[in-house]
Parts: C-alpha cells; sequence; structure tokens
C-alpha cells in the first residue's frame, strides 16, 4: 500500500519533470543551435584561414590570428576608438538618464507621466532614423546647434561629423536620444525607495545633497549595477550609428572605425571569416573579463536590501 | 518644472527640427530668416510678375510695399493695398530692408521621399519580417517562461543562468558559423535567417513572462488540475487570459526590436535590394539625402509613423511591462 502511494507520487514529479522539459525544450534545442555549436564552430574557425571564396584552401593555422590580432594596427586603433568612445559615453549613460529620472520623480513636477512618455519616446525611434534627424541637427551650416552656438557664444560650430576631433563627441551626443530605458529603470529603482527613509533623513536633518548620495544612490545601486553593465556589453558591440555616420568606410579618417565595425569589415566584406571569428572570441573574452571584474565590485558598492538574491 | 520644461524642449529639438525641415524647401533650409519654420519671402503679382515684400520706412511709419524697380540710392515700389497709386519713389538702399516673410511649407518631400527609396516595399517589408519574428518570439517564449515559472525539473536553475547568461554574449561570436550555416542551407538572401531563430525564445521575453507568471496565484492551477486540465489547456485557458498586459510589452518590444534592427538585415540581405527592410533601405540613401535635409527628414518622419502610433496607442501595457522588467532585473 505504501510503495504503491510511494510509486504515484514518483510518477506525479516525473510527469511534471516532463512538462517541464516538454515547455522549456524548445530554447535547449535552440541554446544548442544558436549558442552552443556556433560558439565552439566560431572558436574552431579561429584557428584556420577559413575564406568562403576559396573554401579548399581551409587548413588549420595554429595561432597565426592571434598573433595577427595583437601586431594588427587596425585592431589597435579601432580598440582605442572604441575604449575612448564608450569612456566618454558609459558614464553619461548612467549619469544623464539618472538626472532625468530624479527630475521626473520629483514632487514638484507637475504631469508627470508625460514628461516621461517625452523623455521614453526617442528610445522607440529607429537608429537609422535617429541618425537621420542628428545629421540634420549637427549640420554645419543649417542645423539648429551651430547656429544656436552661433547665436549665443558669436563663434561658428564644430563641423560635427566631418571634423576628426569632434565624431566622437557627436555620436555619444546621439546616444542621448537611447537613454528611455535606463532612465525607466531608474525610474523604478527611485520608486521603491521606502519613503520613511527619507523622512527619517529629513528628522535628522540631513540636506538634499547628502540625502541624495547616503541613501537615493546606495538603495537604487542595483539598479545602476544592472544599467552599467548592459551599456559596457553595448559599447563594445557599437555599430548601427557609426556604420552610418562613417559611410560604412569610417569616415572621417578611419575614426569611426569601432571595433565591431572592423569585424564586421573583416568577416563579410574580405569574407576572411579565421581572422574574424578570432575577432569576435577576442571581444567575448575582453567582454566576460570586464563583466567579471564589475560583477567583482559589485559588494563595494551594490547594495542589495534584506532578504534579495 | 521649469527645469524639466527645459530638458524636455532640448531633448525633442530634434523631433521639432524633423517636423519643420520635413516641410522646407532647399531654399528655406539654407535660409537663415526661416530657421524655425518653413517660411519664404512675401511676393505680390503686380502686372503679371511676382514682386518681394519689404518694409520700409517711410513718413507715415513702416508700410509693406513690393520692389518693383530696384535701383542702388533709390527704388520704385507698389503699395499692395492701393496698386492704383502706381510707383512710389524711395530714397535709400532696399538692400538694408527687411523681406516679408510668411509661413509656406511645402508638402513635395514627402511624395519624392517615398519614391526615391521605394517606400511601399520597404514598409511591406519590414513589417512582414517584424510581425512573423514577433509571433515567432512571444509564442515560443510564452511556453519556456512557462516552464520555468510553473514545473520542477532537474537542472532547472543551471538552464534558468544560462539563458540569463547569453543576454551578455556578444552575437558577433555565434554570428560567423550561423551566417556560414544559412548559406550552406540555401537561406542566404532570404528572409528565414531573419525570422526562424526567434521561434526558440529569446532571453528578454522568458525572462519578463516567468516573472510575470510567477506572480499569478497558484490556487488557480491547481483548482483547474484537480477539474482534470493538464498543463497546456491550463497555460492557455488559465496563464495567458491573465497575461494580456505582459503578453503586449512583450510584443511591442519584440516588434519594436526587430522594426529598427540593421545588423542582421544588412549581414544576411547584402546584395538583395529587393528584400530590404526600411533600416537597412534607408541607409542606402542618406548619403543621397545628407544634402537635401528635407527629403531625408521627411522620409524620417514617415518611417516613424507606425511605431509612434504603435507605441501611444499601447503606452500603458507597456510602459507596464518595462516597469516589470525594470524593478525585477
Amino acid at each position: 500500500m505504501v510503495g504503491k502511494t510511494k510509486r504515484w507520487k514518483l510518477g506525479l514529479a516525473q510527469r511534471e519533470e516532463l512538462w517541464g522539459f516538454a515547455f522549456v525544450g524548445l530554447w535547449i534545442i535552440g541554446f544548442f543551435l544558436w549558442t552552443a555549436i556556433p560558439m565552439t564552430a566560431s572558436l574552431v574557425f579561429s584557428f584556420t584561414n577559413l575564406n568562403p571564396i576559396h573554401p579548399d584552401q581551409t587548413r588549420f593555422v595554429g595561432l597565426a590570428n592571434y598573433m595577427l590580432l595583437f601586431n594588427d594596427l587596425q585592431v589597435r586603433d579601432a580598440t582605442w576608438i572604441t575604449l575612448r568612445f564608450a569612456l566618454i559615453s558609459v558614464p553619461l549613460s548612467i549619469v544623464v538618464p539618472l538626472a532625468i529620472a530624479v527630475l521626473v520623480n520629483s514632487k514638484y513636477l507637475i504631469g508627470k507621466n508625460i514628461f516621461r512618455t517625452l523623455f521614453y519616446m526617442p528610445y522607440l525611434i529607429p537608429v537609422v532614423v535617429g541618425v537621420m534627424v542628428w545629421q540634420g541637427i549637427l549640420n554645419s551650416e543649417s542645423g539648429w546647434l551651430n547656429r544656436i552656438i552661433e547665436a549665443i557664444f558669436g563663434i561658428k560650430g564644430p563641423r560635427w561629423f566631418q571634423d576628426e576631433f569632434w565624431v566622437l563627441p557627436a555620436l555619444t551626443i546621439m546616444g542621448f536620444w537611447g537613454i528611455g530605458n535606463t532612465m525607466l529603470t531608474l525610474l523604478a529603482g527611485l520608486q521603491n525607495v521606502p519613503t520613511e527613509m527619507y523622512e527619517a533623513a529629513e528628522v535628522d536633518g540631513a540636506g538634499p545633497v547628502y540625502t541624495f548620495f547616503r541613501i537615493t544612490l546606495p538603495m537604487i545601486s542595483p539598479v545602476i549595477f544592472y544599467n552599467l553593465t548592459i551599456a559596457l556589453i553595448c559599447a563594445f558591440q557599437y555599430f548601427t550609428q557609426a556604420y552610418i555616420i562613417g559611410n560604412g568606410r569610417g569616415d572621417p579618417n578611419g575614426q569611426t572605425t569601432f571595433y565591431n565595425i572592423y569585424l564586421y569589415k573583416t568577416a563579410f566584406a574580405f569574407q576572411d571569416m579565421g581572422y574574424g571569428s578570432t575577432l569576435a572570441w577576442a571581444m567575448f573574452i575582453v567582454v566576460l573579463i570586464l563583466t567579471v571584474i564589475l560583477f567583482k565590485t559589485q559588494s563595494r558598492w551594490v547594495y542589495y536590501g534584506g532578504g534579495e538574491d | 518644472m521649469l527645469i524639466a520644461l527645459g530638458a524636455v524642449i532640448a531633448f525633442l529639438m530634434p523631433l521639432g527640427y524633423m517636423g519643420t525641415t520635413a516641410f522646407k524647401t532647399i531654399q528655406q533650409i539654407i535660409d537663415p530668416h526661416s530657421v524655425l519654420l518653413p517660411s519664404s519671402p512675401m511676393t505680390y503679382n503686380y502686372q503679371g510678375k511676382d514682386y518681394t515684400l519689404y518694409q520700409v520706412p517711410t513718413e507715415q511709419g513702416i508700410r509693406t510695399l513690393a520692389l518693383v524697380e530696384p535701383g542702388r540710392e533709390e527704388s520704385g515700389w507698389i503699395d499692395p493695398a492701393n496698386p492704383a497709386a502706381g510707383i512710389i519713389t524711395w530714397v535709400g538702399r532696399w538692400r538694408t530692408l527687411e523681406p516679408v516673410y510668411e509661413i509656406r511649407p511645402t508638402l513635395d518631400n514627402f511624395p519624392r521621399a517615398w519614391d526615391q527609396i521605394n517606400f511601399p516595399r520597404l514598409f511591406r517589408n519590414t513589417l512582414f519580417i517584424s510581425l512573423s519574428s514577433t509571433l515567432g518570439a512571444v509564442i515560443s517564449s510564452i511556453f519556456v517562461a512557462y516552464g520555468f515559472a510553473r514545473f520542477r525539473f532537474r537542472g532547472k536553475n543551471t538552464l534558468f543562468l544560462l539563458l540569463m547568461a547569453s543576454i551578455i554574449l556578444p552575437t558577433q561570436v555565434t554570428l560567423i558559423p550561423q551566417y556560414i550555416f544559412f548559406r550552406s542551407i540555401g537561406w542566404g538572401g532570404t528572409w528565414l535567417p531573419l525570422i526562424v531563430p526567434h521561434f526558440f525564445a529569446n532571453a528578454y521575453n522568458v525572462f519578463l513572462l516567468r516573472q510575470y507568471f510567477r506572480g499569478i496565484p497558484r490556487d488557480l492551477d491547481e483548482a483547474a488540475t484537480i477539474d482534470g486540465a493538464n498543463p497546456l489547456r491550463i497555460l492557455f485557458s488559465v496563464i495567458i487570459p491573465q497575461s494580456w498586459s505582459a503578453l503586449t510589452a512583450v510584443s511591442l518590444f519584440h516588434f519594436f526590436w526587430a522594426w529598427n534592427d540593421f545588423f542582421t538585415p544588412l549581414v544576411y540581405l547584402q546584395g538583395n535590394p529587393e528584400l530590404y527592410p526600411i533600416s537597412v533601405g534607408l541607409t542606402e540613401f542618406t548619403n543621397a539625402f545628407t544634402t537635401q535635409p528635407g527629403l531625408a527628414m521627411a522620409a524620417a518622419m514617415m518611417t516613424l509613423a507606425l511605431p509612434a502610433v504603435l507605441f501611444f496607442s499601447a503606452q500603458r501595457a507597456f510602459m507596464q511591462g518595462i516597469v516589470i522588467t525594470g524593478v525585477e532585473k
């Protein structure tokens, strides 16, 4: 009798397990098809000179691609451009949305929802359209920004997209249009800070600056951490805007040849898929290391309220 | 309040630029008098010819007159209010006078951009790709999220961790083998590589839906189980009917993503312009458009129309969906 009940229970658990696998199975298949197998394959490719134009000449070249990677001046330039851009744009892609989130969360603001929607909206504008609009705004002659600069300061604004120095700042300015999502997640974080904490701080006579740095920031640090991780990953994969602005050639003078654009050119324009795979894996390893470092620093500055994870 | 207004104006300034430039002619874009609105110098038709109107200071105050006979030190003018009075002579340099501007938007940019980029075809392509990949992504993610939310099975936590880790994986690492694979099965130059992989669920959607499904009380499932419903039935009759807002949010997320995607079509459709979606198709013309901002902005506005309508009509569900992800991540 006891044995029978036990078997029945076991059957139930097994049946649950089967159902579970049946539902999740689709993703498991997808994971092997589109992630695990291609990843392994690209690792293997990175040790070959695979080029679909001459498939019969494909052979293992050992570490040759990796040696090339370290001596390739174009890789050096592309990495340097990518890093410089990341250094400017990653911090700004947290600070600016945070400022706006605080702004639209302010109790003095009337019509908060309208403001939130308006700040969010450009995030949904297709990147290609965004680039076109910004090309107009930043046009050195007829663009509004240079006209404003000329009206206020009486000097001519820079030739944003033609000047080697100004093209990265111009791309950073363009990036502000994509802050909608970060702003909303930060806003959700701000709204989760218990109001009692602010009240207690007020009773203790803490000013708004002190309150912001000692209460608000630590309380929303998990959301900041999440956004920082995503921003870092995105910075290394930066492609579309730079591709369009640089006309696919890295204009002006190679200053928009980001790492990912160099990778695309190597693999798809020159069909050098062996070296392309090496570039992809190098990027993956760098991103992975940076993410791990970021995760390690978590304990120093990210505050998880009681009981989370 | 003022800060917020200022910030929002600065933030949306490019949209204003787009909205007004789309209605400008080339002359209006270059003309510094016409920075904000599409305006041109006003003219007056006198005896079959158009003459520009100027603000002329006279003894009777400033009058609006049409310049008929321009001269260096004195010119002849016609008063549009009283043309029968004939030519009025005014001493002074007409070049120092301000022309009278009127707002005169042009609609020409829209049909011209429409024809130049073959907009209907781009629009149809994008719509088909986005809709089918959204359909696949949402349906598959519902199943997978349900599996993770409601069932216990071996290795579930490891699998879920793996799923979340796939978010940080750069697409470039898997791109080249995928490309070679799709080419070798004859899918190069078709839409299939842009659509089929989405039928296997993705981390963002699964995560959002799992969070949402877990919030639905289990009592309902249990009641249905006692009534003899199997898990598939429970999914369709209990879980899905309660998750419309999350499902809308996920669908829109994916739809917008697919609508905007540039990289994947660039890789797979290179050299097949008749298959291009808007993102790639438009870029082919941006170089031609930079010298004609009016056309570029008209094209931009047309591309924006559908996402904008979708966003505003489903705004509530959409914002809710984002907040769910935001808080939980």
